[in-house]
């Protein structure tokens, strides 16, 4: 950066003093603003409901609440993501002196019969009773349900109730709170306060974030520079957690790298964010603008000696740049592939300049550690695994959705109490967790706490929140088949272990699958494994058999069926 | 210094080593595929994991850290290796029996020491068959269907060479190696330099063999047949039969050559002493006159293209002399011609070269100044020591020979060419001379400065009769575009050029490390080729190219004057400007 006079400084110190009070202003003004509302439709705007329609109920809604003269009392909101994906596009309603109500698939002719039979005569007669048609009660998804009551909320606690494009209303919610708290702190302290917190990387390793922003932080900048990077490369099959927090929140997931940045004497940072997510891409952008304009990122931020700037790049969606180090190679315009660690990129990251990488979701929860402490983050959650974790819970399960837990909730509770149960009628078989590095955990296990020490011990690992139920009609042997499937094609093909042995294994793997397989190719299967996990550089390749040795550990008499189909034939 | 201990010995090393090196110097020889000691470590190939208590790791990437111990074999080390030798054999076509490779080929001597006695894997190499083998440029084949992926290319041609020609394509089970948007190479800023080839562990990259096309000509009696060879070749060639690295073996070369067919054996140091005439003459012209400068040397053909496409503003720089080999080339094909009274036309010239580039400069317009192409063929020093075993030639037994007049005689300045900086010591000496009428002190030949391969350019002034030359020279044209960024940006501010004489050579370390040469080349193996053709110099009779009486002799008789009419006809060339990617 440029050097500046001591009295340029003090002029940028007053007029960050006064962006801080305006933007506090902006979050009581929305306050004020809200409490004069008499109603309020909650329309989940996410990805999931929107490819299910959202976009034109949220129309449907202002229409119907123009046509009978309510827009003016009734705000209507577009926000982040619900929760309850399986049955969107989700509308919330909510008028004081009454209990919130949820509607789920809600078509634009329901939304204007929501207004017509719910909303105005309840705004009509506060003491009216609720009277919905047949076809409307049948649309009502009860908040009592485990789905909701079940689910420990603090990444995504505004994400469905709020709209994600208006910084004041973040504000209003506490946003950019943490980051004053922080800016008022040492960084040292900041960086003890997320250490004794106990926050892991969400990106799946489950590095003490902590530790991971001292190692930046006693790392001396580079021609001045140090970065701070937000991976936003999500792409393990079926999760969505990272797509829905950037497109939902994406100020937290700002003003979390911007705490880490001050924590660790970062001078700037950058959004990694896969092209295939358009509207995470597109509120992160907005997120950025709102904030160079509000003075949240530029030079003496809020009056502190604090300056940091952010910008974006988009991943092409090679799922290998979610690895750090494939990541920052495709951030430098380089070929996204893994470089060997050490040295690791907090002493030689991006630009061969010290650099910390964050997932999103770790990034989203600092804010709230800030403001609530180590110690009530810390009491959350097991003794090694703290906090709440987002899970993308899919696959034949009743209720699939974005969902967020304590850690250490068990997997029955998980499918049973939160997904409701199997959508099938069939019995459980398994859940698959951890995307193509994890492994498949059987029914019969369903009892296991979900933490990272639990999970690795029984061969599959936390990853990044995807969790695929299946039911007994699925084969094991496919759904290993799918995820090697998945990582062949996805191999960068730098290494040896990972290009040659994840396709011969997957042929082997085929061969099986086709009823032709011997005993010894699944010896084989074992002899490749063994060779990319010990032999693969970069977590792709070391992991991609696991899904392979899982299934055959805990479903060897799947295998053993089609390998003695082959005998017989 | 770090304290570790691999297999249970201690062993202290200084911090940054890695465990691959720190095992070599316990005498354990972690085994890989792509570990080179020229190139950053890519970590590719998964072969060299070693334990450290337990935890597995590459020992090619991976740097020494207090109270490591090291487990460099275990049970399951091995069967890793093995497994992944395995996977790599099952993608890699078994054609070793007729492999340009064969003798030599880091994978088939890693698979006989493991002794590997059967591929599990199904054999993948029918996906390999659409694709066909590069041969656009004529010097270097690229057959990426034998390609390993290990990197070692890329990295020489992306870092060392800074030419980025060759780069990574598709992914997963489809990587190979190639040009971007999968050009031609010939299409590419490549400049032939055959880095990659000399890197290669592999046959996916080599030379383009023309020894069957010489052993045609050999075998057909019309045919004159003349050879040379060039400086580096002698200090390496002995290598390709176990002599050791740096052997100087000049005499069994000529031997060889006459055993297998060549009526006349020239010498292309005599072309390399005809070239300080001409470019000393040259130099000291346009310095006195501070024409152009700096000047720069033009022998390495691999060079000169490089200057054609990254730099062609700095075309007027270059010196407009041939190369050695060429003015050997085209004074065959003339002067000695006429003076043996032989047929052009019928006359064959091939050059031995530690280079394949020189496959390229033979084809260039200029190059056929006696009428006829002024030379026929360009073997590499692989390529003779592939045709002498062919020949059956017990290289080691044979007598030293002497080669022919009067393009076969030498100066010490001749053979220096082969290394770093000789070009500039061999022009200087005649500078000296031109300048000041006077010889160079023996003690003062040997012009330490340039010497040696520790730094990619050396620096500096030397002092001839009161007027100060301040020279480069550089080695790896990785390092020469700062060199290049540095005399561009003194002309353009109309400044004093920083230099009056730069020389550059493609290849580190020079010629000794040419990308013709015997390949698993490191540092240590330039300096002893390159103190090979140190010890030719000092016991050379004459060590100045113009004290060699047959350059004099060809001057009087036939060419007249350095820098004549005559000479600029058959001696000197043209550059022009070229594009980095065809369109």
């Amino acid at each position: 950066m440029v050097e500046l006079s001591a009295e340029q400084i003090a002029k940028l110190k007053a007029l960050g003093a006064t962006q801080k009070e305006t933007l506090v202003k902006m979050g009581d003004d929305f306050k004020k603003e809200r409490e004069k509302d008499a109603a309020c439709i909650y329309t989940c705007n996410a990805t999931g409901c929107r490819s299910g329609g959202s976009v034109s109920v949220i129309d449907a809604f202002r229409d119907a609440l123009a046509a009978a003269g309510l827009s003016d009392r009734v705000r209507m909101v577009g926000t982040g993501c619900m929760g309850l994906c399986a049955s969107g596009p989700l509308a919330r309603v909510e008028i004081k002196g009454r209990e919130p109500f949820l509607y789920k698939q809600v078509t634009p002719d329901l939304a204007q019969i929501i207004v017509a039979q719910h909303i105005a005569p309840a705004l009509k007669d506060a003491a009216a009773p609720l009277n919905l048609s047949k076809k409307l009660a049948g649309h009502e998804l009860s908040l009592k349900l485990p789905f909701f009551t079940k689910q420990t909320k603090i990444v995504l606690k505004h994400l469905g109730h709020s709209d994600p494009e208006n910084l004041g209303e973040y504000i209003a919610n506490g946003g950019y709170r943490a980051l004053m708290k922080a800016l008022e702190m040492k960084p040292a302290d900041v960086i003890d306060i997320v250490k004794k917190s106990g926050l892991r990387g969400r990106g799946g390793a489950g590095f003490s974030t902590g530790l991971k922003w001292e190692m930046l932080a006693k790392s001396a900048p580079v021609g001045g520079e140090k970065f701070v990077i937000c991976n936003g490369d999500e792409g393990d099959p079926g999760a969505y957690m990272d797509s829905c927090i950037l497109g939902g929140g994406s100020h937290a997931v700002l003003e979390g790298m911007m705490i880490a940045a001050y924590a660790t004497g970062a001078t700037s940072g950058w959004f990694y964010i896969r092209a295939e997510y358009p509207l995470a891409l597109e509120r992160m952008e907005l997120a950025i603008r709102q904030a160079k304009k509000y003075g949240i990122l530029g030079r003496n931020i809020f009056g502190s000696d604090f300056n940091f700037m952010a910008d974006l790049r988009y991943g092409a969606g090679a799922f290998v740049c979610g690895e750090e180090t494939a990541l920052m190679a495709s951030l430098e315009g380089n070929r996204g592939t893994p470089r060997p660690r050490p040295p690791f990129p907090t002493e030689k990251g991006l630009f061969d300049k010290p650099s910390v990488i964050n997932n999103v979701e770790t990034l989203a929860t600092v804010p709230a550690i800030i403001l609530g402490g180590a110690d009530w983050y810390n009491a959350i959650g097991t003794a090694t695994s703290k906090g709440t974790k987002v899970f993308a819970l899919t696959g034949k399960v009743l209720h699939s959705g974005l969902v967020e837990v304590p850690f250490g909730t068990t997997i029955g509770e998980m499918v049973n109490d939160i997904g409701g149960g199997t959508s099938t009628g069939k019995k459980f078989k398994a859940v698959q967790t951890g995307g193509p590095s994890g492994g498949v955990i059987p029914a019969s296990e369903f009892r296991m706490p979900l933490c990272y020490e639990e999970l690795k011990k029984i061969g599959s690992i936390m990853g990044s929140g995807g969790m695929i139920v299946m039911d007994e009609s699925d084969s094991m042997v496919e759904i290993a088949k799918f995820y090697l499937e998945f990582t062949v094609e996805e191999s960068c093909g730098k290494c040896t272990p990972c290009r040659i042995g994840g396709y011969q294994m997957l042929r082997l793997l085929k061969k099986i699958a086709s009823g032709k397989g011997t005993r010894a190719d699944m010896d084989k299967i074992r002899d490749i494994a063994a060779a990319m996990q010990r032999g693969s550089l970069c977590g792709l390749g070391q992991t991609a058999p696991n899904p392979v040795i899982s299934t055959m550990k805990f479903f060897a008499d799947e295998y053993d069926a089609l390998l003695n189909k082959g005998r017989k034939g | 210094m770090v304290k570790l201990k691999i297999d249970n010995m201690e062993i202290d090393v200084p911090a940054g080593t890695t465990i691959l090196e720190a095992a070599r110097r316990v005498k354990v020889d972690i085994p890989s595929l792509c570990y080179h000691r020229d190139l950053n470590p890519r970590a590719a190939c998964g072969i060299c994991v070693v334990k450290n208590k337990g935890k597995t790791l590459r020992s090619c990437c991976t740097a020494v850290e207090e109270g490591m111990d090291i487990t460099t074999r275990d049970p399951e080390l091995i069967e890793t290796r093995r497994t992944i030798l395995k996977l790599v054999l099952s993608n890699h076509p078994s054609e070793c029996l007729t492999c340009i490779r064969n003798d030599n080929c880091e994978l088939r001597r890693l698979a006989a020491t493991f002794g590997l006695r059967e591929v599990p894997f199904d054999d993948i190499t029918p996906s390999l068959k659409d694709r066909p083998i590069d041969t656009s440029t004529d010097c270097i084949h690229i057959d990426s269907r034998k390609c390993i992926l290990c990197g070692r290319c890329v990295e020489a041609c992306q870092v060392m060479q800074k030419i980025h020609a060759l780069t990574y394509l598709d992914r997963g089970i489809k990587s190979r190696v190639g040009v971007a948007g999968g050009l031609p190479l010939g299409d590419s800023p490549c400049v032939r330099c055959g880095q990659c080839t000399a890197h290669c562990p592999t046959g996916a990259l080599t030379e383009e063999d023309h020894s069957e096309q010489v052993w045609a000509l050999l075998q057909n009696p019309d045919n004159h047949m003349v050879v040379q060879i060039a400086p580096a070749v002698r200090v390496a060639l002995g290598e390709e039969f176990g002599l050791p690295v740096g052997t100087l073996v000049t005499g069994k070369i000529y031997t060889a050559l006459r055993n297998m067919g060549f009526k006349v054996v020239f010498d292309t140091n005599f072309g390399a002493d005809m070239t300080i005439m001409e470019e000393a003459t040259e130099f000291v012209k346009r310095f006195t006159n501070r024409i152009c400068l700096p000047m720069v040397t033009s022998c390495c053909p691999a060079w000169v293209n490089y200057m054609e496409k990254y730099f062609p503003d700095m075309i007027p720089h270059f010196s407009t002399c041939k190369s050695p080999h060429q003015m050997v080339g085209v004074l065959a094909k003339t002067y000695y011609a006429q003076k043996a009274g032989i047929d052009p036309a019928k006359m064959k010239v091939i050059s031995i070269m530690p280079c394949t580039a020189k496959k390229m400069e033979i084809t260039l317009p200029d190059m056929k100044s006696s009428g006829y192409q002024d030379v026929d063929y360009v073997l590499t020093t692989r390529e003779l020591a592939r045709m002498i075993k062919q020949a059956g030639i017990e290289f080691t037994k044979l007598d030293d020979g002497v080669a022919d007049s009067p393009l076969g005689e030498y100066s010490g300045a001749g053979t220096v060419f082969g290394y770093t900086g000789g070009v500039m010591i061999a022009a200087l000496r005649t500078a000296h001379f031109l300048i000041t009428g006077k010889e160079m002190a023996e003690e003062d030949l040997e012009i330490k400065p340039i010497l040696g391969i520790d730094k990619g350019v050396k620096e500096m002034t030397m002092r001839i009769d009161g007027s100060e030359i301040r020279i480069a020279v550089a080695h790896g044209i990785g390092h020469i575009a700062e060199v290049l960024e540095r005399v561009r940006a003194a002309l353009a501010k109309g400044a004093e050029p920083p230099y009056h004489f730069v020389e550059v050579m493609t290849c580190p370390g020079g010629c000794v490390g040419g990308g013709g040469q015997p390949c698993e080349v490191t540092d240590e193996v330039r300096i002893a080729r390159a103190n090979g053709l140190r010890q030719d110099d000092k016991q050379s009779k004459k060590r100045c190219s113009h004290q060699n009486a047959n350059i004099q002799k060809v001057y009087k008789d036939f060419l007249g004057a350095p820098n004549g009419e005559k000479a600029h006809h058959l001696l000197h060339t043209h550059y022009t400007a070229r594009p980095l990617y065809k369109k």
